[in-house]
């Protein structure tokens, strides 16, 4: 997903391990905030939305158009987060909540279209060029650790901004009554509905959320990656593979998941490195996070925090 | 005042199979009904077609004079019918205190309301068990949550389905002394259970199902005494 350091070389010492590391959580982080609307939108009502990375890649280009018209990374975000949940909630309206009834193969083929459809869109309006979006000069700095190893401050901040969402998104389904709700509707929501709770309102927040997140995810990476066409799908296969790993549903398992996945992968791809000098299997690289994903999967069919299903 | 349920000519498929044949349904404020029947004479399916939990073939259902034909059931919720289904509905993965904070809703004007610590009071084994997931609790426990959730609605009438189903005879009889008190508050019940004596001895009102049609809709005092209109349509 995002551009990792290039220079760090095949030694481990400790200042690089520690910027490994600094980078492999950041990366989980980021992950975790765009699979974390897949995994609710399908643990709460049962949706498969392949077109979950797309809206990954919309935030991207929100964050590229925005920060060019309003000037600033600063107000893209929020302007950028608002027109997000609002398209949220306009689409669940249009076509989503017509697939909670659904069987998979419909919900898979109409968000199939809809990956399609949000590509077409995105080459008429921003064209198929590769752009790039820059930092807000206040993040643009890095952090010296050794006289030749730095660690940039927008990437802190970045997990810093994860983080903290991560904590906001736990405080609501554990602690508010909107959290007890969604939480009671995963499991019966015939019975919310007999409670006088409109469920239908409560979804529409739950997807309007997850494409927010999504989309968020895709303007926070926007600036250390970069912003191009497609970029949305390789985002939601490994998201997948996160919702696997922790188990669908599960948003402890996204976050557990995330953070493996990026351990896994940043690591996969530095010792690698190494690996190549003695010409070892230089292809596990791009492999280690689907062999994670196998091996957690021959040990917990349901994933890590995924329930049993009888 | 018009009736707080009344449903007219309600007729309820599953498929292909018609099982409610145009019943008519009237629960007045603070009445007390018993719906009884044998097993598969449809007293869920009325409950539920009544609730908006399942689609009617023909009929209509209002609640306090509004029409809430074909409503969702988050409507006729709002209008005051609060439902305590078959086999409960508890929430298992939330807490106690969560299943019970989650559907509060204040009461209508004028309305001495069920708040959280009224609830408990009626429910002090639930007291005890407020941090416990709804999942651990025994049937008993469960069903106390089921009612004492509904309560935190601040319904106009209480809609019990078997609710003593499935518990000790002791337990069972808590229950019947919790729907005793709830309905001296004046709140409308309307009651299905297989204790034949028990509905019968509480309810004022009795209504007898068979193969989704009414065949007594009367005094449930009527209906204790006449031993062979019960025994032919009960058996018991
Ligand atoms: N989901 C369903 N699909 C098809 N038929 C159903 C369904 N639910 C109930 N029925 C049928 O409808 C009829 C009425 O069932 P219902 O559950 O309303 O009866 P009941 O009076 O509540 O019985 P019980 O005392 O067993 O709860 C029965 O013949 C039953 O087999
Ligand atoms: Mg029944």
């Amino acid at each position: 997903m995002a551009a990792r350091q290039g220079r760090l070389g095949s030694q481990v010492d400790i200042p690089s391990f520690f910027i490994q590391i600094l980078n492999s959580i950041q990366y989980g982080l980021l992950l975790f905030l765009c699979a974390s609307g897949l995994t609710l939108v399908f643990g709460i009502m049962g949706v498969i939305n392949l077109a979950h990375g797309s809206l990954y890649m919309i935030g991207a280009y929100l964050a590229f158009s925005l920060s060019e018209h309003l000037g600033s990374l600063w107000l893209a975000l929020p302007v950028g987060v608002v027109l997000a949940v609002v398209f949220g909630a306009v689409l669940e309206w249009l076509l989503i909540e017509r697939l909670y009834k659904r069987e998979h193969l419909h919900q898979v083929l109409l968000t199939y279209g809809l990956i399609l459809v949000f590509e077409e869109l995105r080459s008429v309006i921003w064209g198929d060029d590769v752009h790039g979006v820059s930092m807000p000069p206040l993040l643009a700095a890095s952090i010296a650790l050794t006289d030749t190893l730095s660690y940039p401050v927008y990437r802190l901040w970045m997990s810093g901004v994860c983080l903290v969402l991560a904590l906001l998104m736990a405080w609501v389904l554990l602690r508010t009554r909107l959290g007890m709700i969604i939480r009671a509707g995963s499991v019966n929501s015939e019975m919310v509905q007999s409670l006088g709770i409109n469920i239908g309102v409560i979804h529409r927040i739950v997807f309007a959320a997850g494409v927010g997140l999504a989309a968020f995810a895709g303007m926070l990476a926007a600036p250390v990656s970069s912003v191009f066409p497609g970029m949305g799908n390789q985002v939601l296969i490994i998201c997948f593979v996160v919702v696997v790993i922790g188990g669908i549903g599960s948003l402890k398992g996204a976050l557990v998941g995330a953070i493996l996945i990026g351990v896994v992968d940043t690591f996969g791809k530095v010792l690698t490195l190494e690996i190549a000098g003695v010409k070892i299997l230089p292809e596990l690289a791009g492999m280690s996070i689907y062999l994670l994903m196998a091996v957690i999967l021959i040990w917990r069919p349901e994933g890590i925090f995924g329930k049993v299903r009888s | 005042m018009p009736p707080l349920i009344e449903a007219r000519g309600i007729h309820t498929h599953y498929g292909a199979s018609h099982v409610l044949h145009g019943i008519d349904f009237v629960l007045h404020a603070g009445e007390t009904l018993g719906l009884m029947g044998r097993n598969g004479m449809g007293k869920t399916t009325l409950l539920k077609s009544l609730l908006g939990l399942l689609p009617l073939t023909a009929g209509s259902v209002r609640v306090k004079g509004a029409d809430l034909t074909g409503a969702a059931p988050h409507r006729v919720a709002r209008a005051g019918i609060a439902y305590v289904p078959e086999g409960r509905g508890i929430f298992p993965n939330l807490t106690v205190r969560e299943n019970l904070v989650m559907a509060a809703r204040p009461a209508a004007a004028g309305q001495a309301s069920w708040t959280l610590d009224r609830v408990l009071f009626t429910f002090p084994r639930l007291a005890e068990r407020m941090t416990h997931d709804g999942g651990n609790l025994s049937g008993g426990e469960q069903q106390m949550l089921t009612i004492g959730r509904a309560l935190m609605t601040n319904p106009d009438a209480l809609i019990l389905d078997e609710a003593t189903e499935g518990l000790a005879p002791l337990v069972a009889r808590d229950i019947w002394r919790i729907i005793g008190e709830i309905r001296a508050t004046g709140m409308a019940t309307v009651i299905v259970d297989k204790n034949f004596s028990a509905v019968s001895s509480i309810a004022d009102r009795a209504m007898i199902l068979v193969k989704g049609a009414v065949v007594y809709d009367g005094s449930s005092a009527e209906l204790r005494e006449d031993k062979a209109l019960h025994m032919r349509y009960l058996g018991v």
